[in-house]
């Protein structure tokens, strides 16, 4: 029962923020909501539920693994958002409010959906519920990354519903009952029509890789996370990416059972790579620190897709990978919003000079910055190593290779923009601006505490993780 | 029973053909209002005995396919004063060849694919397949967010259509979430529709240019 909770609670929250009559207090929902449900996450971490064999929704050993960082990015996204909302009093906050709690909610229900049809309709939800988010600002290039959003995100969504779909004929021409739960589906897994299962998994790989931003399909993300406000582009960064990341793991794990594993992983690789390849490119070309964080977002899900088609080693470097990236990103989004406002532009030609005019934001964002490019002793550093190493041991030194070139690749280019960002002399603009955007705890504080727990988890990565990663691997990989 | 169904896809492939090769956005809409209540009939002609949840479902599609969305789409058009014309980035004639190019290859892959007994000689994946790359070829061959919202509505009755395969085992959950969230998907696309127009005074995406890389 106690896992419910983790949908009913920001589902009734996000109720509730919708018919609160108050503007100035109706961002305290959020978090009271993120409080209880990070309480109720963590309790589930450390003491499992039963998930009942074939049901359609469970606590199961992936929801361990991945949920639980969630909870913790919204808690401080949602402290974050209480001062960013006062700061941004002219903009009506019900919508906004009320959607980041409905997110959470159906974040929380798709990764313990067991069952492909649910496990679609909630990532569909998703995608929708975050579109008020995104057009928050109002402004015309607001919509039109929203458009964007909408129609990639929607095809994408499309093509992984039809991949279900055909992963459903595959049971069904297999003399199977039809039965979507993911538990079903892998018990009769041999039997599967193996035309059917190559194609569903194609297309669900293209359809969840969209939402998780893989390119070639990566393209809506640059927009839409250079146009959000910050807490939205850390959210849908590290959270939303997540769902369909287990997503895909649930569906590789039945492709695997049936004896197709090494073509699926060959995809995953070779898809990861590509995107990581792509982003690094993008990264040496872009000239905006805001899209800077959706390419590296995508660089960060190409390790994460390379990281599962590596074994067990590497799926759970992958899924150490998934607490490193939510949390350093988280920290990057947030302190990126406050450069931004502070700023007054976003581009390497507008703003510079913000170690002087925002130091403590300036600050976090460049140590952030080591964070997401591995420098020890961050969290990913710890991951990222990891899947190198699993790559190695399953004798993929040449894909390991261009990982470590495209990693490197990567970090010249966020160093480029960050640093033309932070160093040299603040334009006159900026300073004007900046008086009018103080640098408050409130928008300081989420991020610093974002970055520490990425250190923390680098350093001393906690017993009762590294137990539920292993869990989560042996559910994947008996 | 079979030889109707394969009729009725078989208009709905030639509507296909008939949205990529129109210029204008009345009859677009009008094609696919017409499309999604010939596909709202399929399962009621399938499963003759069929029980209330299959004739729920059927109900909903063409009540929301076939009227609730189109009705959506002309308001829209409508409030946001759009130009009748579809403006297209790909010609008309390159459509039509594109779509008949596309329906000769759904025949042909999905003769390739292993299918149940009683699927045998069914149009029903050539058809959806075709559906799918019309669809797609809508989204990207048009400029007006109307034509592409269309578009995006094709591409989904050819999902709807493989979903037919499946009608006898998919619980009504599934099927009813599907229908839901296209319903919400179209009322936010409408939303947004609206506030495009607002901001750009005109609905022609190539005017969304600004974010680009």
């Amino acid at each position: 029962m106690r896992e419910r909770l983790l949908v009913l609670v920001p589902l009734v929250a996000a109720m509730g923020a919708a018919v609160w009559p108050h503007e100035r207090t109706r961002p305290w929902w959020l978090p009271a909501a993120g409080g209880l449900h990070t309480a109720v996450a963590l309790w589930l971490l450390c003491a499992p539920p039963e998930v009942s064999p074939g049901g359609w929704w469970g606590f199961d050993a992936l929801a361990r693994a991945v949920l639980p960082v969630v909870s913790l990015l919204f808690l401080l996204c949602s402290w974050y958002a209480v001062t960013y909302l006062r700061l941004r009093q002219e903009r009506p906050n019900r919508v906004f409010v009320a959607s980041l709690l409905a997110v959470l909610a159906l974040v929380s229900a798709g990764h313990q959906a067991r069952h492909l049809g649910l496990l679609w309709i909630t990532t569909e939800a998703v995608t929708l519920a975050a579109v008020p988010l995104l057009h928050f600002n109002g402004t015309p290039r607001a919509f039109e990354a929203t458009w964007k959003y909408l129609l990639v995100g929607g095809t994408g969504i499309a093509l992984s519903l039809l991949g279900s779909f055909c992963l459903g004929y595959a049971s069904l021409h297999g003399a199977g009952r039809g039965d979507l739960t993911f538990d079903g589906l892998t018990a009769e897994a041999a039997q599967l029509s193996r035309p059917w299962l190559l194609a569903a998994w194609v297309l669900i790989l293209a359809g969840y890789g969209t939402k998780m931003g893989l390119a070639p399909m990566h393209t809506w993300k640059p927009d839409a996370y250079g146009e959000a406000p910050g807490v939205v582009g850390a959210l849908l960064a590290g959270a939303v990416t997540t769902v369909a990341f287990a997503a895909i793991l649930r569906v590789r794990a039945v492709v695997e059972a049936a004896g197709a594993g090494a073509v699926a992983d060959r995809s995953l690789a070779v898809l990861g790579l590509f995107s990581l390849g792509v982003a690094a490119l993008m990264l040496l070309g872009t000239r905006d620190f805001k899209r800077m964080l959706a390419y590296s977002s995508v660089e960060h899900m190409g390790i994460l897709s390379v990281g599962a088609a590596m074994g067990r080693a590497g799926l759970w470097a992958a899924l150490f990978h998934v607490w490193a990236n939510s949390l350093s990103k988280g920290a990057l989004f947030l302190s990126g919003g406050n450069l931004r406002r502070a700023g007054g532009g976003r581009t390497m030609d507008e703003v510079a000079g913000l170690s002087m005019v925002t130091p403590m934001s300036g600050g976090i964002f460049v140590a952030g910055l080591l964070a997401v490019t591995a420098f020890p002793p961050f969290a990913p550093f710890f991951s990222e190593l990891r899947v190198l190493r699993a790559m190695l041991e399953e004798g993929h030194g040449l894909a390991a290779g261009v990982l470590l070139g495209g990693l490197l690749l990567a970090f010249l280019g966020l160093t480029r923009v960050t640093l033309a960002v932070w160093d040299g002399r603040p334009r006159l603009r900026s300073r004007e601006v900046a008086r009018r955007c103080p640098e408050t705890p409130g928008v300081i504080w989420p991020c610093l505490v974002l970055l520490g727990l990425s250190l923390w988890l680098g350093v001393a990565t906690p017993d009762v993780l590294q137990e539920a990663w292993t869990a989560a691997v042996n559910q994947f990989h008996r | 029973m079979s030889g109707v169904v394969n009729a009725l896809i078989g208009v709905v492939m030639g509507l296909n053909l008939w949205a990529l090769g129109t210029s204008r956005l009345p009859t677009l809409i009008g094609v696919v209002s017409l499309q999604g209540t010939l596909l709202g009939a399929l399962p009621w002609l399938m499963e003759p005995g069929a029980d209330w949840r299959l004739s729920a479902v059927a109900l909903a599609t063409v009540v929301v396919k076939g009227w609730v969305i189109p009705l959506l789409l002309r308001r829209a058009m409508r409030a946001a004063h759009v130009d009748r014309e579809v403006e297209p980035f790909l010609g008309f004639v390159p459509s039509l060849l594109l779509g008949a190019g596309g329906t000769v290859a759904a025949l042909v892959l999905a003769g390739a694919m292993p299918v149940l007994e009683e699927h045998h000689g069914s149009l029903l994946v050539p058809g959806s397949l075709a559906s799918l790359f019309t669809g797609l070829v809508l989204l990207m061959g048009r400029s007006k967010a109307m034509a592409q919202v269309c578009g995006y509505l094709i591409l989904e009755n050819g999902i709807y259509l493989f979903g037919l395969l499946l009608i006898r085992s998919m619980p009504l959950l599934v099927e009813a979430g599907i229908l839901l969230d296209v319903t919400v998907g179209v009322f936010i696309l409408g939303i947004v529709v609206d506030r495009i127009q607002r901001a750009f005074d005109s609905l022609d995406t190539r005017k969304l240019t600004v974010l680009r890389e």
